[in-house]
């Protein structure tokens, strides 16, 4: 087996297992939207027009709850030290165990987001966008992440820095996110303009993310 | 294989550590880093470890792999295991040996540490001592020719630091180098001494 399918099934083997964490952001994420409904009454029409965002936004919190463990597990216990000393070049390592972060903490976001959607009285169509665009901007959120949780390892507390490093570069896919949702719903826009844009945020970061994330393990070798 | 050091310099939070370093290790040959605390033993590994930056001074390996770095040649066994808690003993050497090119199978690795009988367990169950000779299996299931230990000894009983020592010996016969961190003499025959003084 070559070296980064074994990193990658390691990676998504310790999260699924006990202590893991992979069920935390999605915990999360249920018990912010199921909150929602009883802080804001049962105005339907209400919760119907503001559904789509409220979704991303606790999908958006849900994985920057989670990010703090993608590189800081493995610098506690001295395995990113071996990571870096392994023949694999180090953009490849923590693009893989991005992308192992992304199944085990996003995917399980976008799977109940249909679920929630009941909730806050979205029509099928509408959770059927929602979903979409989680599925097509939830990867930007994790390399965006990929690049503070690189700059933030070494720091000791540095989970309290690595959100507020990130979200202000969260922010365009939050927008683009929520306002694809909303054009597949009430347009006037077409649902394609915006979703393409996150399509194109998500392969931007995908690109630049593992290349940021390694070039600042590097740089912070102290 | 010669692994040699010129006029390496140690920099750590804009302090100087040491300054014009220089040795030279043969394969088949040790070095023990000895000198006290803070004097930049740990430093010094993980400057060959390719895992802090030279902050002057050159380091080589002749005779290795041109096309990969010093520390893609090299075994880091440090202060932390490098274990999952949640993995068992098996799937955490398994990981290891993949991660760092080994083609062996992690079971003998694991007989050859005494932990042959605990595969399955998970790694959060080990003592301490049995953590380090789990870490230990891994310079056994990946052949890299230069072993950086620092500490190697903590944590394990006399017979655990016998079996150490052969591991050791059987690497240096087989024209591996060894360059060991250590506070206590492990008991390599013609290991050559480098000691850090601490810059005044």
């Amino acid at each position: 087996m070559s070296a980064l399918s074994s990193l990658f099934l390691r990676d998504i083997r310790i999260a699924i297992r006990v202590g893991g964490g992979a069920m935390i952001g999605v915990l999360f994420f249920m018990s912010v939207v199921t909150l929602i409904p009883f802080a804001i009454g049962p105005d339907l029409a209400l919760l119907q027009r503001i559904g789509p965002a409220i979704l991303w936004l606790g999908a958006l919190l849900a994985s920057l709850l989670a990010l703090d463990r993608l590189l800081a597990a493995d610098q506690e216990d001295g395995s990113l030290d071996l990571l870096v000393m392994g023949s694999a070049p180090l953009e490849l390592a923590v693009a893989v165990k991005a992308l192992a972060h992304w199944l085990t903490t996003a995917l399980p976001l976008v799977i109940v987001s249909p679920l929630l959607a009941l909730f806050l009285n979205l029509d099928l169509n509408a959770t059927a966008a929602v979903a979409a665009t989680l599925l097509a901007g939830t990867p930007a959120l994790t390399f965006i992440g990929l690049i503070g949780a690189g700059l933030t390892v070494t720091l000791r507390r540095g989970g309290l820095l690595l959100p507020v490093l990130i979200l202000p570069l969260a922010v365009p896919v939050l927008i683009f996110g929520v306002s694809a949702s909303n054009a597949a719903v009430v347009g006037p826009v077409s649902f394609g303009a915006p979703f393409t844009i996150l399509c194109a945020l998500t392969l931007m970061s995908l690109v630049i993310g593992p290349f940021a994330a390694a070039a600042a393990l590097r740089a912070g070798q102290e | 294989m010669i692994l040699s050091a010129q006029a390496l310099t140690c920099q750590r939070g804009g302090r100087s550590i040491f300054e014009g370093l220089g040795f030279s290790v043969a394969g088949g040959e040790a070095l023990l880093i000895t000198g006290r605390n803070g004097a930049g033993k740990s430093s010094l590994l993980r400057m060959i470890a390719g895992l802090l930056r030279i902050a002057g001074g050159t380091l080589t390996l002749q005779g290795g792999d041109p096309e990969r770095s010093i520390g893609e040649q090299a075994h880091y066994l440090g202060h932390s295991d490098a274990l999952k808690p949640a993995l068992s003993v098996e799937e955490n050497l398994a990981f290891w040996t993949a991660w760092l090119g080994g083609t062996g199978e992690p079971r003998h690795a694991l007989a050859a540490v005494g932990l042959d009988s605990l595969t399955a367990l998970p790694a959060a169950y080990l003592s301490a001592g049995q953590k380090r000779r789990l870490s230990i299996a891994r310079l056994v299931a990946a052949k890299r020719p230069l072993w950086l230990l620092d500490e190697p000894t903590s944590a394990l009983d006399t017979a655990s630091q016998g079996m150490l020592l052969n591991l050791m010996r059987g690497h240096l016969a087989g024209g591996g180098i060894v360059v060991a961190a250590t506070h206590l003499p492990l008991g390599i025959d013609g290991a050559r001494e480098l000691k850090l003084e601490r810059a005044a």
